[in-house]
């Protein structure tokens, strides 16, 4: 009898094992993301020490972002998802949830608490986590400027000197989309940031915006990929130029460009994780995104890239700058000296407007 | 087998009915019919791979992307009941109570869907395209939905100030059919107004005619362009001895051999107001300072840049029929009395029209669909209607407005093609 039971005990330790082993088979999970500089990133913070601590997992990058809405749906209507974790933007996450491409998350039940205890739904800063989507990041795009464009007296400072071609003469870059463009023109008219997106939703509004925006029209180049603004301010093309904080850090702190980010109506935006519905490896990409979305993993993101954690656990663990050895913390655009006039971008308004801004502004650029 | 009944005068075997007959017998008729049906089979075994490839591939993508332009399941799918309600509804006030009803009955069945069933978040979107905010109130009513009670009127128009909005139930009335046109009223900068007429878009609003015809204008410009550059690299590859042609032909080919983003990034450093070209002017005192040429992000870098990167594709026709034509002819009319301009014109230039006319379609057809480039150097003004189509796919994912952009761009090709044809004749193409 007894010899039995050891029996059954020792089969059902040997099933165990073979459990075990079935489920350290190499696996790879295809995760997509930006590229560049921002991919490598999170290649040093989340990927390689995730697979350090499981030897089994391969990570293939995928540089699709920017085409993640177009690949998301072209793969779930095929039937044939590639795709295990993809990082998008909160306004396209919001139409992918809508259609149902992309698994809803339950915050608290998927992702790490902060090391107090705090539940994620909360470490997480206020209006970041969305129905299917986890942030990672804080980015913002800034107004930039080269210093020797202007005498030494009379320096820009603000959102309103980008509209001031009298004291500020010089061409402008500026993004070939209304987001951001519009909001910046409501601002230097005089709209408060907290009702921005309550003006620019009337007819009005859109108006007066635009009104603001004729203003410089001829003083106006229009980029369209991100890496393009750095470039036109490098090459000494425009005096002004808009761009995402990261880019603007990596020229001017690791290239030597000479120039200086304006902090006023800085436009926040986040940036994070999205799970593909039916994706191939889902248990693992769950365990994957409790990993990489804990407080530590978030904030070791910000030592090679500037932009900021998304949980308010991580903002005290953001320290020096991988490679360079620059304390990284007065980089962000989170950080108090920085974030005194944010524009908060509103990516439900953007989701709802979007399309008819869209057509107005391509309008106006060919007026 | 029949047997042979009889010799017809040469002695060939007929039959009875004086049939000619093959040496086993079988009616010759049939015995080439039998040949020619087993040679047909062959040539379709062949080409069969190739056929079923185009088919697969190539016209089957095309047809489903024509479909997704008129394609418009998401209404019917998401309010069958509503709809139904909405028959009676004369399209001038706010609907009455038994439509928020039966509004209330579509939303909650489509609760009880799992997520990838639902239909309510690609109604939201399908009529966002059509009316701004309509697709927040629809997510934010649904969220709320499961707590309305009657009267639903007033619940939902609590939910979302659009639902007691007649414009946004117009729109869900109009569209609460499997077919619709309006994505190609859209493409066509139209709308329709609140009687459901089709009328011009607001002014500011209006871009895809605009960039249909400047996607045209461009097109024609790098066409002729090409041909102004190509004429004389064809002809003189032509006259020269075949190894130093070979040599020049290498230089014509090279831009095919090089990274598409290579060649545009050398554009940037050669064409910007800072660029090589400008500081060369400005260097030799041609130009001022602040008298620097736009060159690029306009459409002239448009022009430029494509016009360098499809230049092959107009002097590898020129040249195949040039080489083909004998110089004894140049040499015929000049003895004869012509003038070199009058023999170039008169003998010469004529028969390159088959070489100009391939050249001149397949550097425009190509021109008319490019996008990368123009997307890179274009600036606003030289961007074309691909451009935005590629947007909407990839970004906007509006599919149906960029199958529909898509369509118009394939039909107004084809008609351009069957121009050609009737003016020139396509049988006069000469492709090498």
């Amino acid at each position: 009898m007894s010899s039995k039971i050891k029996l059954i005990g020792l089969s059902s330790a040997l099933s165990v094992m073979a459990l075990s082993a079935a489920a350290q088979d190499p696996v790879s999970l295809t995760i997509v993301s930006w590229g560049g500089a921002y991919t490598a990133s999170q290649q040093r913070a989340y990927h390689e020490p995730y697979m350090e601590m499981n030897p089994h997992v391969t990570i293939i990058n995928d540089d699709g972002s920017a085409n993640a809405l177009a690949g998301l749906r072209a793969q779930a209507q095929a039937g044939n998802v590639t795709w295990d974790l993809v990082d998008m933007l909160p306004s396209d996450a919001q139409l992918a949830c809508d259609e149902g491409i992309i698994l809803q998350i339950d915050h608290d039940e998927m992702l790490a608490a902060a090391p107090d205890g705090t539940p994620a739904s909360e470490d997480f800063l206020p209006g970041s986590l969305g129905e299917c989507f986890i942030p990672q990041i804080v980015y913002s795009t800034v107004l930039t400027y080269r210093p020797d464009a202007f005498p030494e007296d009379n320096q820009p400072s603000s959102i309103a000197d980008l509209f001031d071609v009298e004291n500020f003469p010089g061409r402008r870059a500026l993004q070939d989309r209304p987001g951001t463009n519009l909001e910046w023109a409501l601002y230097a008219d005089g709209v408060d940031p907290d009702d921005i997106y309550d003006v620019l939703a009337t007819p009005e509004g859109v108006d007066r915006a635009f009104a603001k925006l004729d203003t410089i029209k001829d003083h106006i180049v229009f980029w369209t990929e991100g890496a393009q603004a750095p470039q036109l301010l490098a090459d000494g093309e425009v005096a002004f130029a808009t761009g995402y904080n990261g880019r603007m850090f990596d020229a001017i702190e690791v290239e030597g460009m000479n120039a200086d980010i304006i902090w006023d109506g800085q436009v926040v935006e986040w940036d994070g994780w999205v799970v593909p519905a039916d994706g191939p490896n889902l248990d693992l990409v769950m365990e994957y995104l409790y990993f990489a979305t804990d407080t530590q993993r978030l904030a070791d993101q910000a030592k090679f890239i500037s932009y900021g954690p998304a949980r308010a656990s991580s903002a005290a663990l953001v320290g020096e700058h991988a490679d360079l050895g620059i304390d990284m913390g007065p980089h962000m655009p989170t950080a108090p000296e920085n974030y005194f006039s944010p524009i908060v971008l509103d990516n439900d308004f953007w989701v709802d407007y979007g399309d008819e801004l869209r057509e107005r502004f391509a309008n106006w650029m060919l007026q | 087998m029949a047997m042979a009944d009889a010799t017809d005068q040469h002695g060939a075997p007929t039959d009875s009915k004086g049939r000619l007959l093959t040496s086993d017998g079988t009616p010759l008729r049939r015995a080439l019919e039998r040949a020619n049906r087993r040679r047909k089979l062959t040539a379709l075994a062949l080409v069969g791979p190739l056929l079923a490839f185009i088919l697969i591939f190539f016209a089957f993508p095309i047809a489903q992307m024509m479909w997704r332009s008129v394609d418009n399941p998401q209404v019917v799918d998401a309010l069958p009941r509503t709809l139904e309600a909405l028959q009676a509804w004369d399209g001038r006030d706010v609907p009455p109570e038994p439509v928020f009803a039966a509004l209330h009955a579509d939303m909650m069945e489509d609760l009880d869907r799992t997520r990838r069933e639902q239909k309510f978040g690609p109604l939201g979107i399908r009529l966002n395209y059509e009316l701004s905010a309509a697709r927040s109130a629809i997510s934010r009513t649904a969220r709320s939905v499961p707590g309305f009670e009657a009267p639903y009127r007033d619940a939902f128009t609590d939910a979302h100030r659009l639902w007691g909005q007649p414009e946004l139930w117009r729109v869900i009335k109009r569209e609460g059919r499997p077919l619709t046109l309006s994505y190609y009223v859209a493409a066509l900068d139209r709308e329709y107004d609140e009687f459901g007429d089709i009328v011009k878009r607001d002014e500011n609003r209006r871009i895809y005619v605009n960039l249909f015809g400047r996607t045209l204008a461009l097109s024609l410009a790098i066409t002729f362009m090409t041909f102004l550059l190509g004429f004389p690299i064809a002809y003189y590859l032509s006259i020269l001895p075949m190894r130093h042609a070979n040599l020049l032909m290498i230089a014509v080919l090279l831009p095919f051999w090089t990274s598409l983003l290579v060649r545009t990034s050398a554009w940037i450093v050669l064409l910007q107001q800072q660029g090589v070209i400008n500081n060369t002017l400005v260097a030799l005192g041609i130009i001022g300072d602040d008298g620097r040429f736009s060159l690029i992000y306009n459409q002239t870098g448009t022009i430029i840049a494509m016009t360098h990167i499809l230049l092959p594709f107009m002097v590898l026709p020129l040249y195949s029929v040039m080489r083909t034509i004998p110089p004894s002819y140049m040499r015929a009319a000049k003895s004869l009395g012509a003038t070199p301009w009058t023999a170039f014109r008169r003998v010469y230039f004529p028969q390159t029209l088959p070489g100009i006319g391939a050249g001149g379609v397949l550097v425009f057809i190509i021109s008319i669909g490019y996008y990368i480039t123009p997307a890179l150097v274009g600036g606003q003004s030289g961007r074309m209607i691909s451009n935005e189509i590629a947007r909407h796919i990839q970004q906007s994912l509006n599919w149906g407005l960029a199958a529909a952009l898509g369509t118009m761009l394939l039909v107004g090709v084809l008609v351009l093609y069957w121009l050609y044809n009737r003016l020139v004749g396509a049988d006069s193409l000469k492709l090498g």
